[in-house]
């Protein structure tokens, strides 16, 4: 197990040094000098020269690159050209409403999709199965921008059931604020884990333990809830980890409309400011979320399935 | 182990249909029409008609503000959908907006289908150095969020319609690559290939004769599914702002014009969304029917 996540921990290096990489010419690609880039329209010719020698702008990029990593690796990710704070500190305050927002989609996800595909596959080929297409097929179109936007107006514009805007005070605060963004994602998510979960099912209702199983003369719900579910359940695991990185992509656009103040409305944002610094600390806080939570679902494996070993 | 599989050491799986149903080679299946592709074909082509042809018939203009005519006119013969806030026909501007979704949709896809199938194709075949590399890039673009990488790229390239697609096409072909990079480790196996090779025909003719055959169909079946995300992110970054600019119509623009009226006229902001849905579902249900189509019987 140890050796595993030892192997899994150097297999991300390639793709961490990938991330660094792209960020790093991310700004250099931007047609202008990169430190009046990095200081904004604002800045003065001695704080551009400044920073142009700080960052050794003169030298060849293989150089450049190490001063980059060498800041990196001490935390630093330069400052906001708009707030003019570290970017760091942005991003931690940033960092919560986002991960809430994923979570409280994935778990809407889950309940919208698991009794679905758990109804689909039961009713196999039947009207039943092929009404729960038709909702996978249109949720795999829908916009996500006009699902939020109908939302917003419907249920907190019109109806002012939830709020318009916002985060929330508290944990039921946030439930409460982040539920029709979380809804939105939901809703896109659900298409993908319905048809894979009912597959899934499928699939393990025909395996050897639940034909034995039902021979032993439990009952069909039991056998169901036991045996089927249990095992199909690692499938959805793996199914909403493969599609985190979508979901974590939508949060851009619901952020934006319900005005979640989370790294998704922050990027945006900051192309409108051309505030790179903040650009590059997204791209970097979210590739490495991602990939810490493949390794997280990958170990979770071995927790929920016993099958398994590293 | 089925649930297993589906990661294996880092590299991220898409989820398609593509990635489970072995599928059969696109010359064997020829002419297996379903009901699914059918379907799909016919909305498709119904849309791509209407946002042809409909510019041509309609006497209005789809982006310059209209007084003479009423703002948030109900529907009539006039306006088969009604205006919006400046009296502009929202049918006009629907057809349109279409047109640009579908063509930068289509110039994404099919560039992206063509340069990642090749790079596959090349580092499947040929595999070293040029295959750890591709599988780098690929885990790092997997690793990315999609949506977050083309907001990336249009930060350096600015807002535009056009850099929506460039965006695309530096991100897009990785998923081609490698599932068409998976189909073709296995295809170089099959006895055939192993006997034009033997035969001495040369590399190119295999690959393209031999092989891409093979591969194509799990790509193509991609390639609509991805048609469908193509769509959501053209729109998407219009409606945040990033892509095609008003009053130029676009279905996500449209959509995020929208926004504060809905009280005054819900119609302005279903009628775009709609559109999407519509030609999203049209292009999945292509995707399905060929799954189906090119799947192997028995």
């Amino acid at each position: 197990m140890t050796g595993y996540i030892l192997r899994r921990l150097v297999f991300m290096v390639p793709v961490l040094f990938l991330i660094t990489l792209f960020i790093f010419f991310l700004v250099r690609f931007v047609p202008g000098d990169p430190a009046a880039i990095m200081l904004g329209t604002r800045a003065s010719e001695e704080n551009i020269a400044e920073l142009r020698a700080y960052l050794k702008m003169d030298e060849p990029y293989w150089v450049q690159y190490g001063v980059f990593m060498r800041n990196l690796a001490s935390g630093d990710l330069g400052d906001s050209i708009r707030q003019r704070r570290p970017v760091t500190d942005i991003l931690a305050e940033r960092f919560p409403p986002t991960l809430f927002l994923v979570g409280f989609a994935t778990v809407l996800a889950v309940l919208i999709s698991a009794p679905l595909a758990a109804v689909a596959a039961l009713n196999r080929g039947t009207w039943i199965d092929q009404t729960v297409r038709v909702f996978a097929l249109l949720s795999l179109a829908m916009p996500a921008y006009w699902v939020g936007m109908m939302l917003l107006q419907i249920f907190a514009v019109k109806l002012q059931i939830f709020p318009v805007a916002g985060y929330g005070e508290g944990f039921f605060g946030h439930l409460d604020s982040l539920f029709l963004p979380a809804m939105s994602l939901a809703l896109a998510v659900s298409s993908i884990l319905v048809r894979s979960l009912r597959n899934s099912i499928i699939e393990t209702m025909g395996a050897d333990y639940v034909r034995t199983a039902r021979a032993k003369g439990i009952s069909g719900s039991n056998v169901f809830i036991w045996h089927v579910l249990r095992n199909s359940s690692m499938a959805t695991a793996t199914i909403l980890a493969v599609n985190l990185t979508f979901l974590i992509g939508g949060t851009t656009i619901v952020e934006t409309i319900f005005a979640v103040p989370g790294l998704g409305q922050l990027i945006v944002k900051a192309i409108f400011d051309r505030d790179y610094p903040i650009i590059q600390g997204i791209t970097l806080a979210i590739g490495v979320l991602v990939l810490f939570i493949n390794l997280v679902t990958d170990l979770s494996y071995a927790v929920l399935d016993p099958r398994v070993r590293f | 182990m089925a649930a297993s599989t589906a990661t294996t050491g880092n590299v991220v799986t898409l989820s398609t249909a593509a990635e489970t149903a072995q599928l059969q080679p696109l010359q064997r299946s020829r002419a297996v029409l379903n009901p699914l592709l059918i379907t799909g074909f016919v909305i498709v082509g119904l849309v791509a008609a209407f946002t042809l042809i409909y510019p041509l018939v309609s006497p209005w203009h789809p982006s310059d503000p209209n007084f003479a005519e009423p703002t948030f006119a109900p529907s009539s013969w006039a306006h088969p959908l009604g205006t919006d806030n400046f009296g502009r026909d929202t049918l006009t501007r629907l057809a349109y907006g279409g047109r640009i979704d579908l063509v930068i949709a289509f110039a994404a896809t099919f560039v992206t289908l063509v340069i990642g199938g090749l790079l596959g194709l090349l580092s499947g075949y040929y595999g070293g150095w040029f295959d750890s590399l591709m599988m780098r890039l690929v885990d790092f673009t997997l690793t990315m969020p999609y949506l977050v990488l083309v907001i990336a790229i249009v930060a350096i390239l600015g807002p535009g319609t056009w850099n929506i697609v460039y965006a695309i096409w530096i991100v897009g072909w990785v998923a081609y690559a490698r599932i068409v990079r998976a189909e073709t480790l296995v295809a170089r196996r099959l006895e055939y290939v192993e006997a034009a090779r033997v035969v001495g025909m040369d590399e190119r003719r295999v690959m393209l004769r031999h092989i891409l055959p093979n591969v194509v169909s799990a790509a193509l079946v991609f390639a609509m599914a991805d048609m469908v995300l193509n769509i959501l992110v053209t729109s998407s970054l219009s409606f945040l702002g990033l892509g095609v600019q008003p009053p130029n119509p676009e279905w996500g623009v449209m959509v995020a014009e929208a926004r504060d009226f809905f009280l005054r006229d819900w119609r302005l902001m279903t009628y775009p969304g709609l559109a999407v849905l519509i030609v999203g579902a049209g292009f999945g249900l292509i995707g399905d029917g060929l799954a189906q189509a090119l799947r192997p019987k028995g």
